[in-house]
């Protein structure tokens, strides 16, 4: 057994410095003083295989605030375990040190403070030079691997059904990719998109509805350094019931576990030494896989957006959490004799925009990509007085923002936002300007229903997905975080069984309890729904902003957790 | 701004509408999974094992759920699967559909589609030449609003 300090290696040197320096150059100042581009490209190489794996990146080509959850339940078996440790306790986990680089990328501790100290980070400029550089080093030796939720989830690859994210990402020349809401492009789209990669679309888990036949390559092979590798892709299990099954109604998805263990075997007797699953399964389906099929040397995790500065070892396999957004980029060096690992060594590597420095080919090619919409982008709609972030279990503030807009905007009693984990975050003072709406906003079914619901169907939704979140076997966990909910307060008891977790449903606007029989006028998006009408989502958002000028969100104490 | 119909509007959410038009009925009609599995083993026990049921953990369409089952035998003179019972446990009627198989199968397996109208058991009962009998048990949820990301 490695012990933890051994490959525990985010820790660098920091000098003394107080937080909440200031704004602009002061950052750069700061994050420059604590650490170094060296410092954060240092790796002794081990072994024989490289691997590098960037996920969920959803679409954020320039660096990003992202404040990772303050709240993040586990349940069952895996309450208290990795990723389900948040905030001071995440720190006290991996022994950072508060106020350090790794405590503002990794934690929501004293997260305004410390972004203005360090700055944002990601950027896919700064991610090129950290991969040319592991290239340059590792380049016979190394396969670079994308997990998908690439090429939405911003302006321009809204409008551009992805190609903006797709032309940046070929110039970095991924080994293979797999997805889930490439998905939502639609089924014509997808393949138009995925024929013209240069590089397998791997989904060893999807299967046309009609005959049951395999849609996508599952396994690509490579050999690296002399290692015969096997990379299998699992897409996102719950792409049809999560998003718009009518958009690819011909493509079935699902776990399958079954059909991983045959990928597996195939990969097995095919030769290969090293089998990776590059998965968008999420964590704790992942950790439930690999305690049940064997074979898997590594799964290289993503959908879930956890960041985990370690791998953890689930029998003799490896998992990996790259976290999301362009924040990290993993670099796992591997030693594989005679078709077994023997050690390995691995980074989280946190890509400081403020210290890496821009490659001048791939910020290029960004430009170009924002060059047409540039106006729209960078269009200011108004300002926040308050931290905006979205991920959570439970209602962030950007969610509030849009509840409280689709109230005012659809003149609604009751709003719901769906838990979406993607969606970066605004500093107070900020501007938002239209990019970063469409950050929070930017998918293919964005119209604003209003209709009317009763209060039994609105606590039916409630329990439904909070199942989907909070059931204890993580094979029955459908989606993203808890729905949003404005004008509307609630406890929830996640430790009780389906059906039973939801009380004291209030309608915040009189005090009084929710009716199950009244009918409350309800404002919604992103219904999974066909013909859904309504004003897009981003319209809302921006003509409630627009009228204010200046937005403050209150915290919002509505929902009451129980366990 | 555009006003929907309540046709439109109604159909948010994923399967909400039909999920709740079917979910009516259950509640007054009975299931009859028990009594037609009862029947089917004359009330004998039957024992878990044997058989693998494939089925989706999440129904992408609760409409035409996808479900395959196989059961080891060696499916010889001397000892076979003679027939297999499947039942939905919170349907309108528990009854999904009954196989009848013979040596000269080869192997007892089947795969059909069926409909759920909301989160349930799909049960599968086998008989065996012997006259024992085994089952398995597996929980389909149908989902009524999808919000993933």
């Amino acid at each position: 057994m490695i012990s933890r300090r051994e490959f525990l290696q985010v820790a660098v040197a920091t000098s003394a410095l107080t937080a909440g320096s200031g704004y602009g150059a002061w950052s750069r100042l700061a994050a420059q003083q604590a650490l170094t581009e060296a410092q954060i490209l240092d790796f002794k190489a081990y072994g024989n295989v490289t691997l590098v794996h960037l996920t969920d990146i959803h679409a954020q080509l320039k660096p990003v605030y992202f404040r990772e959850p303050s709240v993040n339940v586990g349940i069952g078996g895996v309450a208290g375990k990795p990723p389900h440790i948040t905030g001071s306790d995440f720190l006290d986990y991996y022994r950072l040190k508060p106020g350090s680089p790794e405590a503002y990328a990794l934690s929501s501790q004293d997260f305004i403070a410390l972004a203005k100290t360090y700055g944002r980070m990601g950027g896919i400029d700064r991610i090129a030079t950290v991969l040319k550089s592991i290239r340059a080093e590792r380049g016979d030796n190394m396969l670079f691997l994308d997990g998908g939720d690439t090429w939405q989830g911003s302006y321009t690859a809204n409008k551009t059904k992805g190609q903006s994210v797709i032309d940046v990402m070929n110039s970095l020349k991924p080994d293979a990719m797999t997805g889930h809401w490439e998905f939502t492009y639609g089924a014509a789209r997808v393949k138009e998109a995925v024929d013209a990669l240069p590089y397998p679309f791997l989904g060893g888990n999807i299967f046309d509805t009609e005959w049951e036949e395999p849609a996508f390559d599952s396994t690509a092979y490579f050999e690296r350094g002399g290692v015969k590798i096997a990379v299998i892709g699992q897409a996102f299990p719950y792409t049809p019931i999560a998003n718009p099954r009518w958009m690819f109604p011909n493509w079935s998805f699902g776990i399958r576990e079954e059909v991983v263990r045959k990928n597996v075997e195939t990969a097995r007797a095919k030769g290969a030494q090293l089998i990776v699953l590059l998965s968008h399964n999420g964590f704790d389906v992942d950790r439930k896989l690999v305690s049940r099929v064997e074979g898997i040397d590594v799964v290289l995790t993503g959908h879930t957006h956890d960041a985990i500065p370690e791998p953890l070892k689930i029998g003799n396999t490896l998992l990996i959490a790259t976290g999301s957004s362009g924040k990290f980029l993993s670099r796992l060096d591997l030693d594989i004799q005679g078709g077994a690992v023997k050690g390995f060594r691995y980074r989280l590597i946190p890509i400081f925009s403020d210290v890496i420095s821009s490659d001048g080919e791939t910020a290029a090619l960004v430009d170009k990509a924002r060059a047409p919409h540039r106006s729209e982008l960078e269009r200011v709609v108004g300002h926040t007085d308050s931290l905006l972030y979205r991920r959570g279990n439970f209602n962030g503030t950007f969610d509030d923002l849009i509840c409280d807009a689709m109230l005012a905007e659809r003149d609604a009693e009751i709003a719901l936002s769906p838990g979406f984990r993607w969606g970066t975050s605004l500093l107070p003072g900020q501007p938002i300007t239209i990019e970063d709406i469409f950050t929070h906003t930017a998918l293919t079914y964005p119209a604003t229903y209003r209709l009317p619901m009763t209060g039994k169907r609105l606590k039916d939704i409630l329990e439904d997905v909070s199942d989907n979140l909070f059931n204890p076997d993580p094979y029955y966990q459908q989606g993203g975080d808890m729905v949003r909910v404005g004008g509307l307060g609630y406890t929830i008891e996640i430790n009780k069984p389906a059906g039973s977790r939801i009380s004291n449903m209030t309608y915040l606007k009189t005090g009084k309890p929710i009716d199950p029989e009244r009918e409350y006028i309800v404002a919604g998006w992103a219904s999974v729904n066909e013909n859904t009408e309504g004003p897009p989502i981003w319209d809302v958002v921006e003509s409630y902003i627009a009228a204010r000028k200046t937005v403050n969100v209150s915290p919002n104490d509505s929902v009451k957790v129980v366990g | 701004m555009k006003e929907i119909t309540r046709r439109q509007a109604l159909s948010i959410g994923g399967s909400i509408l039909a999920a709740a038009a079917i979910g009516v009925r259950p509640v007054f009609a009975a299931n009859d999974s028990q009594d037609i599995i009862d029947k089917f083993t004359s009330g004998k026990t039957a024992k878990e094992g044997r058989i693998t049921l494939e089925l989706p953990q999440i129904a992408e369409n609760g409409n035409t759920v996808p479900i395959s089952f196989s059961i080891e035998s060696p499916m010889t003179k001397a000892d076979y699967v003679k027939r297999v019972v499947l039942v939905a446990d919170a349907n309108p009627r528990g009854g999904v559909a009954t196989f009848n198989f013979t040596p000269a199968s080869g192997v007892a397996e089947a795969s059909t589609r069926m409909r759920l109208a909301q989160t349930q058991n799909v049960i599968a009962v086998a008989e065996m030449s012997d006259g024992s009998f085994y089952m398995a048990k597996r929980q389909v949820k149908v989902t009524i609003g999808g919000c993933g990301g």
